[in-house]
């Protein structure tokens, strides 16, 4: 891997006395798809959270674009996207008017905005879609949305948090399409789930467990680590030693 | 600047597509001023008065007759002896004992000050402050050299009975005249207390708000989108509400209604700066709602809407220095009844501006992207 772009030592995020994120430590290379697995309730969230500056972490640090993520989470956000578990676009606005806010918050010009969510919409197969209320939408399309205003800006750094949830197969393999083309442009995807097949998919995985990075490495290598057939197994090794499982 | 001009297009989008948000800015306040002024008018119709003449003159008999022919007054019964009439009101059978002293007549021909007693039940204050107003206009329409005192009795207890020293500016017995402008002025500080600062928590609450907190925006940005869409509607529903007032009520624009406008500016700022800082410190709408009511209470009761504020005890007439909308209401009525100008109010609107610019630049301070 050559240039780090997120790196992470002993960050920690605490609830009161309940230890969401336990002491993790990792770092993300430039272009890389992390993956980051773990039932619900490991800390996925609150880790992705920290990262991108919605949330202080409690004690250790994180860089993120070179920037600090206690002191400097500002200028973090103008170089990441971010696309929530819970889906936090505007349901009362069009598919269009959702982008064109995003577009123009990011400073995007008037005339990139339009070229953009003309990309975009056909990049989706929203076309026909594209003046329909969100909240009026099937899961699977609202993602989609989310997916693309989280990328409207071109950032370093795409952030998801369980982009594949709830959605159909299908749905699932254009997404893994359209993550990989996004790397292929050079963004770095950064992507939460608790799909085990989904990590095949990813070029280093990072498994959680009650808070604390069990495992880390590429699906092949933790599979040889773990004497394990696939991922799946991998994460019931590690999973036996777990308290919670909030799924 | 750009970014401003996207979040206002959002806002205001979001506002008219909103079924349930349209009658409450458009067509509630309407209905809340026509209803609330006529209820308020209706309350003085009728006033049952017990009547101590000491003088039985001419003079005092016109008098008398001249407060039954304005229609607020009845006359139900008479006797020499001030006390029976206090006991009158304590039982409830009439509202206020007019007493009037032995040489009414005579004082008054003669030049010398002359004074007539009303002693008003005082348990309902904004009655009692409507039956003062009324009389103490009627009084003085008929003679102005009469100064009339006021005392109140309280119905139940021993009752102290102090003199309560009002200036109303409002001449021609029409309290309507008195009770619209501070009714505008209650309609869009609730648009402002409420609307602004509940549509943040409304945000949180649905998780919305995380996506905007993720982007570079600046959080003064992020404040002045949800301040400027709701003080721009308050404007329009304070120009909506004079045009009601001055063609509906007939309420006089004896001032300057750009000077009311540029005040009404001032004013938004404070309450919805308010109601901004309560946003900031609360995560549900019930608890924003809950805290915001409480202040606008507040407000309302300690602001000079129903009671006079010289009536009040001193102490709440110095807390009143911290009640915007108490500098509001009085510059309303000064400026739209009495056609006071920059020069009178100026102290009230400088009061005002320096609370808008405490509590807006702490709202945005408070204001947190993300969470500690
Ligand atoms: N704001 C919060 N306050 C208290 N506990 C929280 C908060 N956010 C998350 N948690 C707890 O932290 C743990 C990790 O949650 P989360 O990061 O959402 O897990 P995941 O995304 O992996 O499902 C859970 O037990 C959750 O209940
Ligand atoms: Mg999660």
């Amino acid at each position: 891997m050559n240039e780090l772009i997120i790196e992470a030592q002993n960050l920690t995020r605490k609830f009161g006395d309940f230890t969401a994120v336990d002491h993790i430590t990792f770092d993300v290379g430039r272009g890389e798809i992390f993956g980051f697995l773990g039932a619900n309730g490991a800390g996925k969230t609150t880790a992705m959270r920290m990262l991108t500056g919605l949330l202080s972490p409690t004690a250790g640090e994180a860089r993120v674009a070179g920037y600090d993520v206690a002191s400097q989470a500002e200028q973090i956000k103008q170089e990441i996207g971010y696309m929530s578990q819970k889906f936090s676009l505007y349901g009362d606005l069009t598919v269009y008017e959702n982008i064109r806010l995003y577009g123009g918050i990011y400073g995007l010009g008037d005339e990139e905005i339009r070229k953009k969510s003309a990309e975009l919409v056909e990049m989706l197969q929203m076309e026909a879609l594209r003046d329909k209320r969100v909240g009026a939408l099937p899961l699977g399309w609202k993602q989609k949305l989310a997916f693309s205003v989280a990328l409207i800006h071109e950032p370093k750094i795409v952030f998801m948090d369980e982009p594949t949830g709830g959605v159909d197969p299908i749905t699932r393999r254009q997404f893994w399409e359209q993550i990989y083309k996004v790397a292929e442009e050079g963004t770095t995807v950064f992507v939460t789930t608790h799909y085990m097949d989904e990590a095949e998919y990813c070029d280093r995985v990072s498994i959680m467990v009650d808070g604390r990075m069990d495992a880390l490495g590429s699906p092949a290598e933790l599979k040889k680590q773990f004497e394990a057939e696939d991922i799946e197994q991998v994460f019931i090794k590690l999973a036996r030693g777990a308290d919670r499982d909030e799924g | 600047m750009r970014t401003i001009k996207f979040l206002l297009q959002k806002e205001f989008l979001q506002i008219f597509r909103n079924k349930s948000m349209l009658p409450i800015i458009f067509v509630m306040p309407v209905i809340q001023l026509v209803v609330l002024s006529f209820a308020a008018t209706y309350e003085l119709k009728e006033v049952d008065m017990h009547l101590v003449d000491f003088d039985r003159s001419g003079v005092s008999r016109q008098l008398v007759t001249k407060m039954q022919a304005s229609g607020y007054f009845t006359l139900r019964s008479q006797s020499a002896n001030v006390e029976e009439g206090i006991t009158d009101i304590r039982r409830n059978k009439v509202q206020l004992v007019l007493v009037i002293p032995p040489h009414f007549e005579r004082d008054l021909r003669s030049g010398r000050p002359a004074s007539v007693q009303m002693n008003i039940d005082a348990v309902d204050g904004a009655t009692a402050g409507l039956i003062q107003a009324y009389g103490r206009s009627i009084i003085q329409d008929f003679d102005a050299g009469i100064r009339p005192d006021v005392e109140e009795v309280r119905g139940g207890g021993p009752g102290g009975i102090d003199i309560i020293p009002a200036s109303w500016y409002n001449p021609n017995l029409d309290y309507i005249k008195y009770m619209v402008p501070g009714i505008l002025v209650v309609l869009v500080a609730m648009i402002g207390m409420f609307l602004s600062g509940m549509n943040i928590v409304r945000e949180r609450e649905i998780g919305t708000i995380e996506q905007l907190n993720v982007t570079p925006i600046r959080r003064y940005q992020f404040m002045l989108g949800k301040l400027l869409p709701f003080w721009i509607i308050a404007l329009f529903e304070l120009a909506l509400g004079l045009l009601i007032a001055r063609f509906g009520f007939d309420i006089p624009f004896v001032g300057s209604v750009w000077l009311l406008f540029g005040i009404a500016g001032i004013f938004m700022l404070v309450v919805q700066g308010l109601g901004l800082l309560i946003s900031t410190v609360t995560h549900t709408q019930q608890q924003a709602m809950f805290i915001a009511w409480f202040l606008m209470v507040i407000f309302i009761l300690m602001g000079g809407l129903f009671t006079p504020i010289e009536s009040m005890p001193v102490w709440a007439r110095e807390l009143t220095l911290f009640n915007p909308m108490a500098h509001f209401i009085k510059i309303m009525r000064m400026v739209l009844l009495k056609g006071a100008g920059w020069n009178e109010i100026q102290h009230l609107a400088g009061l005002l501006a320096l609370m808008a610019a405490v509590i807006l630049p702490a709202a945005v301070f408070r204001y947190r992207k993300s969470t500690g």
